[in-house]
């Protein structure tokens, strides 16, 4: 058996594996903070809250509804995307003349809010997500088992973050989404219903939140928190790939995923800080970020 | 601006007076009515062990006392401690300041009991912890206060733990959880394994109600060890179980559960669990007293007990048996004839509570059953074997508590 | 906090009337009225742990006023300020045997060291980078304390003595009661001084417009961060009280949704007066502790058995008036009196 620095070379791929995993979780929900962040300059702290809400609207077309997880991976983003539009034509947008703080605060509040109403009805502790059936099953890679729904959170975030960077950077669409971001007045002089453009993006990003929630919803213990632990965590990833890039938030969600993965193996206790010291130093050094520009 | 300022700061500071006040005319002081609290994990991970239905057997247990002793109405309080010892022991202290509670029942988690435990002796009042498994409250953390009524850690880990390295599994991995109760059951069990010649090759710790075992699981099967050994309960316990067979672990090494209720087995079903070892002091199935009771508790649940309700039953008759052999509720006579008692009831033939605090009653070692074996909804254990209770739990002699004289 | 959001100056410095010959400043009669009352509040039946459980968050929230309403920073990590003082005061108390008022200094020392560290690190970003940096940090002392041994982690540190304070038993909660509202009306007017002071001209203007600050020649980072650290000791000294009160420090403490009530206890007094901070942490600590009771009784009156789970749940209630308070109600109850009093003229 070989060894890596002291560590069998087993341990170390499947340490770095499922940090791949959670890098996946990491990049499909930072791409979302990163592309509100961009084009509305608010930061989401209720990211993780709408991630839940995607992660129980699955859970619950499963249980009421008897509709089945592939359902449920198009149908709760597109729910949640709806409530996030209403979020944002009601309540974040009288808040846009202001400074950023209020509209962090306002998040806040919505995520104690959604949070702590799930919890009043469903408890703290996790409910079951039955694996859907062509997800069962695992792997055997040699060094690890790889269950076969890991496999597939990984490869269904590659290609909706692949998806996303292309529209975005790519098309038509992508560019009048830019010009917004660079120049609000100049883009609607042009025509564009840029308050329109406003709403939907803030839905296109908090559905992408809600699609990281369905992913997880088999794979994670279900429960009205399940979003606390990881925003926290995302918004370190969001300012570590520089808060308005796109691409810096796919690659430094991945990256970090796999950098805990990692410390992990050698330093297991530094596991949940590393991120946030990666973040601190980044700050100090490289402010706009590792791939971002200065705003 | 100055006067508004000052009304405002006036009506606001005596408005919160009120509150304050409030808190002492809300509930009353007097000695009128024998008061039990209950803090326990209503919504978390351990809420299905005690819990919502905890609280319907200790109202049973008060319905057949007659729901009054010496005239005097016997009453239930009940908090949600949300696995947080600062909020489980502040409730506890603003109950005996405030709220004339006469004794607090203690539900699962044990950092939550032992902060609860000092609250408690700081106050003169009896405490009996049910849910929470740590030895340590009559070992190290024992004070003349505390009861500890249904198990232990200590027990689990002779039972659970002996059992395994008596066949066979002579090496050891431990998934734990990070706290009190988790360092407590590894600590046990590791001790019984020496004893019996295995050996434990290495442990991770995981954080309370952990949102994903995958990483650690890896570490432990890196480990080769044949056992691994979950020292964590609950919904802790759940999701470690389902996990290793996501990840194949149970491929290459056997689980023990250290501490499972029914509960967790109904959970996660007959596939998952069967051939698993599991050491309890309390099945409804194993004789006809428990299932008379058991029906009782069917009726107003819906779900079989778990020992830990069962154990909330029975020691809130035990408690006010005392009650009435010493004819008050001063906590110093009411302790005094608990540590006389002989508890035969449905929960135990011969339950004694000793110096330390702990009641010393029968385990026994279960097996869960395959789905062939099982006939009946809810028939998930065969006994293996009744452990004495001398056997089961740490003996006087070697008790860490100051009170034992020794 | 952006222009059209600026609290009407709060306290105007007035001219030291001496008016009808009385001896107190105009901006410290709330405080007076208050101090009033909060001495006669446990003879009048007020449990006494809950009171001093106000007084400490009272000062948190007043410390932390200092530094967002007054310097304009908004800081999401001031929990690991209180967190590191209550376990480390918690530590020194218990296991290192120092006597009592030696560990309420530490703790406020412990404060004042983190806020130098963490503010000197924060302030070379501006806004809601400032407040990321905050929030990090203060998840990094999280973790660390979640897995340091003294710490106790999920069980806490737990059986902190009181004490003595020169010669008073502070075992008696009466006692401790009146220790603790003592330190509490220091805390406050050693803000009070600094908010009055030139200094405190200086972070007002900084808050205002720090280009111009710069432009006048003062080194507007040296300002922010004593702010910093004002704020972080007496952070650090709401901290070691509380440990001394409840007698243990937890996670908690450390937690960000500490540091986020502490922000809507700000919020809802009223961000940059004197006396919103308490009396918004007085509000909050009350709604918190007898929200439980609140519920059941909505439940009972009107039948509706959800209220019952409401009233578990403080989060929704605390999510519920930040929402509003954000969208409607952001210069909280004084800032709104302040206001009213001021168009009335």
């Amino acid at each position: 058996m070989t060894e890596l620095f002291g560590v069998p070379i087993q341990a170390l791929m499947g340490q770095l594996l499922l940090g791949l995993v959670n890098g996946s979780f990491y990049a499909i929900l930072s791409l979302g903070l990163a592309i509100i962040f961009g084009l509305l300059n608010v930061v989401n702290f209720a990211h993780g809250a709408f991630y839940m809400l995607g992660a129980f609207l699955a859970w619950m077309g499963l249980s009421y509804f008897g509709l089945n997880y592939w359902v449920m991976l198009a149908l709760a983003p597109l729910l949640v995307g709806l409530f996030g539009m209403v979020v944002e034509r009601l309540l974040l947008r009288r808040l846009y003349g202001l400074d950023t703080s209020y509209s962090l605060l306002l998040t806040f509040g919505l995520t104690l809010l959604v949070e702590g109403m799930f919890r009043s009805i469903y408890g703290v502790s996790g409910q079951t997500f039955d694996m859907p059936d062509q997800l069962r099953g695992a792997t055997n890679l040699g060094f690890m088992i790889m269950p076969n729904s890991r496999a597939w959170v990984v490869l269904a975030s590659l290609v909706v973050c692949a998806a996303t960077w292309y529209v975005i950077e790519r098309t038509r669409l992508g560019s009048l989404l830019r010009a917004g971001t660079e120049n609000a007045a100049l883009t609607s002089a042009f025509g564009v219903n840029v308050p329109l453009m406003v709403t939907l993006t803030y839905g296109f990003g908090v559905a992408l939140a809600a699609f990281a929630g369905v992913l997880a919803a088999p794979v994670v213990q279900l429960s009205p928190l399940m979003g606390q632990h990881l925003i926290i965590t995302v918004f370190a990833v969001v300012v570590i790939g520089g808060m308005g890039s796109i691409l810096g938030s796919i690659l430094s969600g991945l990256m970090l995923g796999v950098v805990e993965g990692f410390t992990r193996v050698f330093y297991a206790e530094a596991s949940s800080t590393v991120v946030f010291v990666i973040m601190a130093i980044v700050l100090l050094v490289r402010p706009s970020g590792l791939f971002g520009r200065e705003r | 601006m100055k006067r508004i300022n000052i009304r405002a700061a006036l009506a606001v500071a005596l408005g919160s007076l009120g509150l304050a006040a409030g808190t002492v005319h809300a509930q009353k002081i007097s000695d009128d009515v024998i008061r039990i609290g209950l803090i326990d994990d209503m919504s978390g991970l351990y809420a299905d062990v005690g819990g919502a239905r905890g609280v319907e057997a200790i109202k049973m247990a008060i319905a057949d006392a007659k729901g009054q002793l010496f005239g005097k109405k016997i009453e239930l309080v009940v908090a949600d401690h949300q696995n947080k010892a600062d909020i489980g022991a502040s409730k506890a202290r603003e109950w005996f300041d405030q709220g004339g509670v006469d004794m607090l029942l203690g539900g699962s988690n044990s950092a939550v009991s032992l902060a609860m435990s000092k609250v408690a002796a700081e106050k003169h009042k009896p405490f009996i912890a049910i849910g929470a498994a740590s030895a340590r409250l009559t070992n190290e953390d024992c004070t003349p206060y505390t009861v500890h009524y249904a198990y232990d850690t200590v027990a689990l880990g002779k039972g659970t733990g002996g059992a395994l390295v008596d066949a066979g599994g002579k090496t050891w991995y431990f998934l734990t959880a990070d706290y009190a109760f988790g360092a407590s059951l590894q600590n046990d069990t590791s001790a019984v394994i020496a004893a019996r010649g295995g050996q434990v090759l290495g442990s991770v710790k995981h954080p309370l109600n952990a949102s994903d075992f995958s990483s650690f699981l890896l570490q432990a099967q890196a480990s080769k060890a044949q056992i691994l050994g979950l020292a964590n309960a609950g919904g802790d316990t759940i999701n470690s179980i389902k996990a290793a067979n996501e990840f194949g672990v149970t491929k290459t090494m056997k689980l023990a559960g250290l501490l499972m209720f029914i509960s967790d087995v109904h959970s996660l079903g007959l596939d998952l669990t069967q051939g698993m070892y599991l050491t309890t002091g309390f099945y409804w199935d194993l004789n006809e007293e428990t299932r008379a009771w058991a029906k009782r508790f069917f009726e107003a649940t819906h779900r079989e007990p778990t020992m830990v309700q069962a154990a909330y039953y029975s020691a809130t008759r035990t408690f006010l048996a005392a009650v009435e052999a010493a004819k008050t509720d001063d906590a110093d006579a009411v302790m005094a004839q608990m540590k006389k008692a002989h508890i035969h009831d449905f929960f135990t033939k011969d339950g004694v509570i000793r110096a330390d605090g702990r009641m010393v009653h029968d385990m026994y070692l279960m097996q869960v059953k395959s789905k062939a074996e099982s006939k009946y909804p809810w028939d998930y254990y065969k006994v293996v074997k009744t452990i004495p209770g001398d056997q089961a739990f740490t003996p006087l002699a070697e008790s860490k508590c100051s009170l034992v004289k020794k | 906090m952006s222009d059209q959001d600026r609290v009407l100056d709060s306290e105007p410095a007035a001219p030291a009337s001496r008016g009808l010959g009385n001896l107190v400043p105009p901006d410290l009669r709330g405080f007076a009225v208050l101090a009033a009352v909060m001495l006669v509040a446990p003879l009048a039946g007020g449990y006494p742990i809950f009171l001093m459980k106000m007084l400490c968050y009272a000062l948190f929230a007043c410390a932390f006023n200092l530094l967002m309403g007054y310097a304009g920073l908004l800081s999401f990590g001031h929990a690991a300020f209180l967190g590191s003082a209550a376990y480390l005061s918690g530590q020194a108390l218990k296991v290192w045997g120092m006597p009592t008022p030696l560990g309420l200094l530490f703790g406020a020392a412990v404060g004042a060291v983190l806020g130098l560290i963490i503010g000197w690190l924060a302030i070379r970003r501006t806004g809601v980078y400032l407040t990321m940096i905050t929030l990090a940090f203060g998840q990094m002392l999280y973790f660390f304390y979640l897995q340091a041994g003294f710490t106790g982690g999920e069980d806490g540190l737990q059986g902190v003595p009181r004490g003595t304070l020169f010669g008073l038993d502070l075992g008696s909660d009466l006692t401790l009661y009146y220790v603790v509202l003592a330190l509490f009306a220091a805390g406050f007017l050693l803000i009070y001084r600094t908010v009055h002071s030139p200094f405190g001209q200086i972070l007002k203007a900084i808050r205002e417009n720090e280009p111009r600050t710069t432009s006048l020649g003062y080194d507007t980072a040296r300002f922010k961060l004593l702010a910093f650290v004002i704020s972080a000791a007496l952070a650090g000294l709401a901290g070691a009280m509380k440990t001394l009160v409840l007698g243990f420090a937890t996670l908690s403490d450390a937690h960000w949704s500490l540091s986020g009530l502490v922000i809507l206890m700000t919020l809802v007094g009223g961000v940059g007066t004197l006396m919103g901070p308490i009396i918004g942490a007085f509000a909050i600590v009350a709604l918190e502790d007898k929200i439980s009771d609140l519920g059941s009784w909505l439940a009972r009156v009107t039948n509706v058995e959800w209220f019952a789970s409401l009233g578990e749940s403080s989060t929704i209630v605390t999510g519920l008036i930040f929402v509003v308070c954000v969208l409607a109600f952001r210069r909280g109850v004084v800032g709104e009196i302040i206001a009213w009093r001021a168009r009335g003229k």
